[in-house]
Formats: C-alpha cells, structure tokens, sequence
C-alpha cells in the first residue's frame, strides 16, 4: 500500500547499490552460533571469487568461535533467501549470482555450537 | 472474574493517607510495595474519595492534587471534585 | 459604606474544564479551514465532532502550571541535596551508571522529540480540547528532557559517556533503534503519532520503562534518578489518559476509523516492544540489585496490563495486537539476546559491557528456568573462560540489521531459539530484510517509508561514517578507529569492558575516599 502523504511521496532509497562505490553488500550468518549475534554485513566487490570470501573474510569474523577450526568446508550447507544454495567457491560472487543485499546462511552439520546449545 | 485496574504512587506521608483511604473505601484492594513506591490493585475498578482522604490526611484535599504523586494506572479514568474512579467497561 | 461582599462560588471542575477548553475557537473566513488545518484529514480518520473530546483528568491551565511548579520544586530540592551530598558514591556499583549513559543518550533526546511531536499534532488538531491536552504534554516532555539533562549532568562530572549525547544520538550505531522509532512516528500524521506515542508508547509502554527501572534506580541507591523518574512518570498518568482518550474518541467517531485505528495499534505495539528491549537488558543485567526480572516485569505491566485495556476496547472492535504472541514468546530471550550483543560490541559502543556474575547468572536461572541455562548461560560462561585467558571477546565485524526496528538481526525464531529469524522482502528491484514477521509487515504496509531508512552498518560502508579528513585510501587506515573519531567516542574511556575501565577504577578509588581519611 502506498504511504498517506499530503503530496507526493518520492522514491528514495538510502542503500541502492549506486551508492556503495562499487561494491554490494553481502550478508552472511553461521546457524546455530548465536556466540555471533546476527548475521554479518559486509560490502565486496562482485568480481571477489567466493572462495576469497570463504578464506580471507570469515576468519577475521567468524575465527573466534571454537568450531571455526573444524568446519570441513566441502560439507557445508549453504542457504540463499532461506533455499538451498551451492556456491562455486573458483567462481566470483556475481558469477554466483550473488546481487546487492543478497542474505547467505550456512550450516555446518555436527558443529551446533558451545556445548550444543546453538551459540 | 473482572481485570484488575491498579495505581501507584511515590511514597510519601500523602500518599501513605490516599492508600489508607483507598484501602478503607474499597474492600478487595490488594497493596504492591516496591522500592520507593506502591501500587494498589482492585479487580474492576477502584474509587479514591475526597472526604476520606481528608480524614486519613487531617486537612483539605482536592483530587487534583493527585498529579503529584501519581506514577501510573490503568482503567478509564472518570474525575470530580468529590471522587477519582478507576474502571474497567466490560 | 458597606463594600459590596460578592462571594464567588468555586467552580467546579467539570464546570472549569468546560469554561476553558470549549469556544476559544472560530471558523476562519480568510482561508478555508482545511488550508489551516492541512494535516487533519489526510490519514482517512473522520471526526464528526470536536466537541466530544473530554480529558478524563479535566486538567486545565491553571492547575496545570499550580502542580508542575510544585513538582519542579521537590524534584530540584531533591537534586540539590542528592549533588550535594555526593550521591553519585551512594549508589550500589558504577556499573550501574551506564544505565543512565543509555537513558541519557538513548531516552532523553526522545522527549525533546516528543516535546516537538505533541507540539506539532496540537497546532494539526483542529479540536480545542485535544490541543489543549497536546500543549500541555508539549510542555511535560520538554520538562521531562531538561530534568534528565540536569539530573545527569550530575554524572557527567564524574563518569565517562555522557558527554556528547545529542551528537551520538545522531550517530552511534544502536542510537538509531530509538531515534528511527521517533521519526517513524513523528514524520506520520498527527492521528497515528497519538496512536503511537500517545497510546502505544504512553499508555502500553512506558509502565515498563519508567516504573520498575526506575524503582531499580531507587533500588540501586540513585535518588537523582528515581526523582527525575517518577517526576516524569507522575506526568505520564495524564500522557496515558490522553491516549487512551484520543483512540476512544476515534472509534467513537465513526465506525471506519476502526480499521486505520488497529492498524496503527498493531503496528506501534511492535515497534515499541522492539524498542523495549534495551530496557529489558537494562532490568536484567545493568542493574547491580535487581528489583524484578524484565519477564515479571512483562506480565504485570504488559500482559495483564494489556489483556484488561484490550478488553475494554474489545466494545469498539478493536482486538489486542497479534505481535503479543510473539512478544509472549520473547520475553524468555529478549534480555539475554540483547546483553550478548552490547557485550561483544562493546568496543563501539558509548557504554560498557561485562559479563554476569556467578551469582548473577543464577539468578537468571531461577528467573528464567526454561531458557537461561539452555540457551545463553552456555554462551556467557564460554565468554568468562576466554576472557579468563586473556581473550575477551570483542565483535567487530558490522552486523547485519532489521530494515524497520533497526536492531542487528539478533532475535529467534519463535519456534526455535536456536535459529536466527530471517524475513525478506523485495521491492522495486531490491531485497529488505527483517527480523520478524510483524517487522516485515510494518515495511510491506508502507515501503516507500522504510526504504529511506538511515541503517548505520549501511551507512558506514558508503563511507558516510567518517570524518571529513578521514581518508580511506591510506595504508594505516583503521576503519573503526574513524568510526569511533566520527561518534566522537573516546576510545578506550567511554567503550569496552567495564571490567579495567576508568569508571570502575575510579568509583572504587573515590567511595573509599568516602569512607577514610
């Protein structure tokens, strides 16, 4: 439904990719490990190759949480807007179809966080 | 069984005489205290008189006078000279 | 000669109410009277009669200025003597004081925004009885502001984090959980900023915020606090009354105002209980002696408190909001979630993080049986050991947030306290996300208002969180570093642990000089 303005009400988005100097912003969070509160926000140029994102992003996000070290990164589930979802991980971010304000989940299966209980 | 209308006020030797009064006219009110302040609660409504404020207080009262002690309450509200009433219409 | 002896009778209240809030109006000639009144007709509310506006307190002017001036004096009597007598080392622990770095930079401003808000909808209303009550909950917020400005000013002497309030309000990242919430409400029209403020916020809110936390201050051995507290809240018994009497009169008015009515109301009852969970942390951590947990805190003021209003409206048609379930669920979590969080970004945050006692922790326990030990204390204790080590855990990758609260996505799924709650929405190519349902719903409703969102994370990877002589492109520089220069946070005084902070060194230091020669 459109906003009840007494005139018109101009369309103006505050985070449009155009303003983000060429890069997009991804979001990603980790399931079951809510040692990390929410998800994370960063903002990458689309050529990285998602591996890059994989090895030299997470570890400075996601390292100190003791199952960080164990994760076997071929089993990981990967969710995109909540569905299944298989990156290449040679292959960039675009090339992944990863667009601007795109939501990645992933899931690291026999890894449910500090003593199981999700965090 | 009607819901509960409550109201608190600071502590103070006035509001220690509009409590006494409420308890005296309203049979079935129950008093919360927490730090630095009470809370009476009655299921259905709550009715603070003029007069008996008076008596509990040993000088004049006007109702108004309220707003100065007052923190919170709940139910609607109906105001006069001789009486403050708390209620819930259902 | 005899004088003439003319005793005039008192009027009566009912009498006086009538006398001077009816007539003082006329119908213009010059100009039409919707070109004066420009905003009263355009969110689709139709009111019929003015006339049949009463304020249940019948609170006129006069009275008005005869109390307020009572209550300004025993609250700056109070305020001296408390300054005097170097309160501030009377209170339990300084952990508590960034209770009051919260309510200074996070609370405050908001009632000089309420100040502005009730001013503008009582110049908007062209009912003489409503502008009335709006001018005078005008003035009470405005009151409400400078006596918490003053009272903690107090502080500002002593403690770090007070010092740039109205700027950080501006510009610290969960700064604009509280100050979206206002401009959503002030940037509506004037009949949804009374269902918002008026009644969400006034009538099913502020009970949680002012009454327990603020007997907690009481508690905790602040009296600068709690005076300016219930001085506040002793005006809010007429802010709720007035809510509560501008949703009556709307659904008295005409019958298709109902549905606009419980829109509003079920909007605004979520973004106020979003909101609320800062003082839901606020009860259940911050506060050294606890009075009550925010759960039983919940269930006075929230659950039977609401139960009972909505019934009472149920006569018009209006229901209690769906969020309430939700918010049933949420109160085992909500505080817990929201610690975690101001814990691991401590280090850019204008107050400090530490982590609960042992003792504090079981008392969580006892309060929470169904969810602490489950769910969080698992993570707390973890946070303890590593900090044990000499790894205290600081966060400080940007979060991703809520497009409409605003908060960073920290909240469960109902079904799941395991699992982040994620909502999308796509709109005119791009994606928004949510925590919540009732979040996703608010922004569904009116995209074109949510969209314009001012998101910090967002906001600081387009580069607009810097200084001007900041320069990205240097090889040493330290993005949070310019972030916190651009807060204008003293870095390593007014964020991290409290835990080696200046605070705690210099409380103790001081309280012992309190005691000794």
């Amino acid at each position: 439904m459109p906003v009840k303005a007494i005139k018109d009400y101009p369309l103006r988005v505050a985070d449009s990719v155009d303003k983000f100097h060429g890069n997009i912003m991804l979001f990603v969070g980790w399931d079951q490990h809510l040692m990390f509160c929410a998800p994370f926000a960063w903002a990458l140029p689309p050529a990285m190759r998602f591996g890059d994102l994989i090895e030299g992003i997470f570890p400075a996000s996601f390292g100190a949480h003791p199952d960080f070290a164990l994760i076997d990164w071929s089993k990981v589930e990967w969710l995109k807007s909540g569905k299944p979802w298989a990156p290449d991980v040679n292959k960039s971010l675009a090339e992944n179809g990863l667009g601007h304000k795109d939501c990645l989940r992933f899931r690291t299966p026999g890894l449910c966080g500090i003593k199981g209980s999700g965090s | 069984m009607a819901d509960n209308v409550f109201i608190a006020f600071q502590t103070s030797d006035e509001s220690r005489a509009i409590v006494e009064a409420i308890l005296a006219d309203n049979p079935g009110t129950t008093v919360d205290e927490q730090p630095a302040m009470v809370r009476v609660i009655r299921p259905g409504s709550l009715t603070i008189r003029r007069e008996t404020v008076e008596e509990h207080m040993g000088r004049d009262f006007d109702l108004q006078e309220l707003q100065l002690y007052l923190i919170t309450l709940t139910g609607n509200i109906d105001e006069t000279d001789d009486a403050f009433t708390l209620a819930w219409h259902n | 000669m005899d004088m003439p002896t003319t005793t005039k009778k008192k009027l009566g209240i009912k009498e006086k109410y009538a006398l001077m809030t009816r007539g003082l109006d006329w119908e213009t000639t010059y100009q039409p009277m919707d070109k004066v009144f420009p905003y009263a007709k355009f969110e689709g509310i139709k009111i019929h009669d003015w006339d049949k506006w009463e304020d249940p307190f019948r609170l006129t002017m006069d009275a008005y200025w005869k109390y307020q001036a009572e209550k300004e004096r025993k609250l700056y009597a109070i305020l001296d003597a408390f300054n005097q007598n170097n309160g501030h080392l009377g209170i339990t622990d300084a952990r508590y004081v960034n209770t009051l770095k919260l309510f200074l930079n996070g609370i405050s401003p908001l009632e000089y925004m309420a100040h502005r808000g009730f001013a503008h909808v009582g110049r908007q209303f062209p009912g003489v009885g409503p502008r009335v009550a709006c001018q005078m909950q005008s003035l009470d917020e405005m009151r409400h502001a400078q006596t918490q400005i003053h009272s903690m000013s107090n502080y500002n002497r002593y403690y770090n984090g007070f010092h740039s309030f109205p700027e950080m309000l501006q510009k610290v990242w969960y700064m604009s959980v509280p100050r979206s919430f206002f401009d959503d409400a002030y940037t509506s029209g004037p009949f949804e900023f009374m269902v918002a403020i008026g009644f969400s916020f006034e009538y099913v809110l502020t009970n949680l915020l002012f009454v327990p936390f603020v007997s907690g201050a009481a508690y905790n051995g602040d009296m600068g606090a709690m005076t300016f507290g219930f001085s506040a809240q002793s005006d809010e018994a007429r802010h709720m009354t007035l809510g509560l009497e501008c949703i009556r009169f709307m659904l008295e008015q005409d019958p298709d105002n109902i549905p606009i009515v419980q829109k509003w109301i079920d909007k605004w009852t979520w973004r106020g209980i979003r909101v609320l969970t800062l003082v839901a942390m606020m009860m259940d951590y911050m506060l050294p002696k606890k009075v009550m947990s925010w759960k039983e805190a919940w269930e006075i003021y929230f659950e039977e408190n609401a139960t009972a209003l909505f019934n009472d409206l149920a006569r018009y048609g209006i229901k209690m909001p769906d969020c309430a379930k939700q918010a049933l669920i949420d109160k085992e979590h909500i505080s817990h979630q929201a610690w975690a969080t101001f814990y691991q970004y401590s280090a850019v945050s204008n107050f400090h993080g530490w982590l609960p006692s042992s003792e504090e922790m079981d008392w969580l326990s006892a309060k929470y049986p169904d969810t602490f030990d489950q769910y969080y204390r698992p993570r707390f204790e973890h946070w303890a050991k590593e900090a044990a080590e000499g790894r205290r855990f600081y966060n400080t990758t940007l979060p991703q947030l809520c497009q409409v609260c605003q908060i960073p996505m920290i909240f469960t799924e109902p079904t799941d306290p395991t699992q982040i709650c994620y909502r999308e929405s796509e709109f005119e190519g791009d994606k928004y996300h949510f925590c919540s349902d009732h979040c996703k719903n608010i922004f569904d409703d009116e995209p074109e208002k949510y969209v314009q969102a001012w998101l910090p994370v967002q906001q600081i990877y387009q580069g607009n969180c810097f200084m001007p002589d900041a320069d990205p492109t240097k090889p040493d520089f330290n993005p949070i570093e310019e972030v916190l220069r651009y807060y204008n946070l003293q870095n390593g005084r007014d964020n991290m642990d409290y835990v080696g902070s200046e605070d705690e060194a210099n409380f103790r230091a001081w309280r012992q000089t309190s005691t000794q020669n």
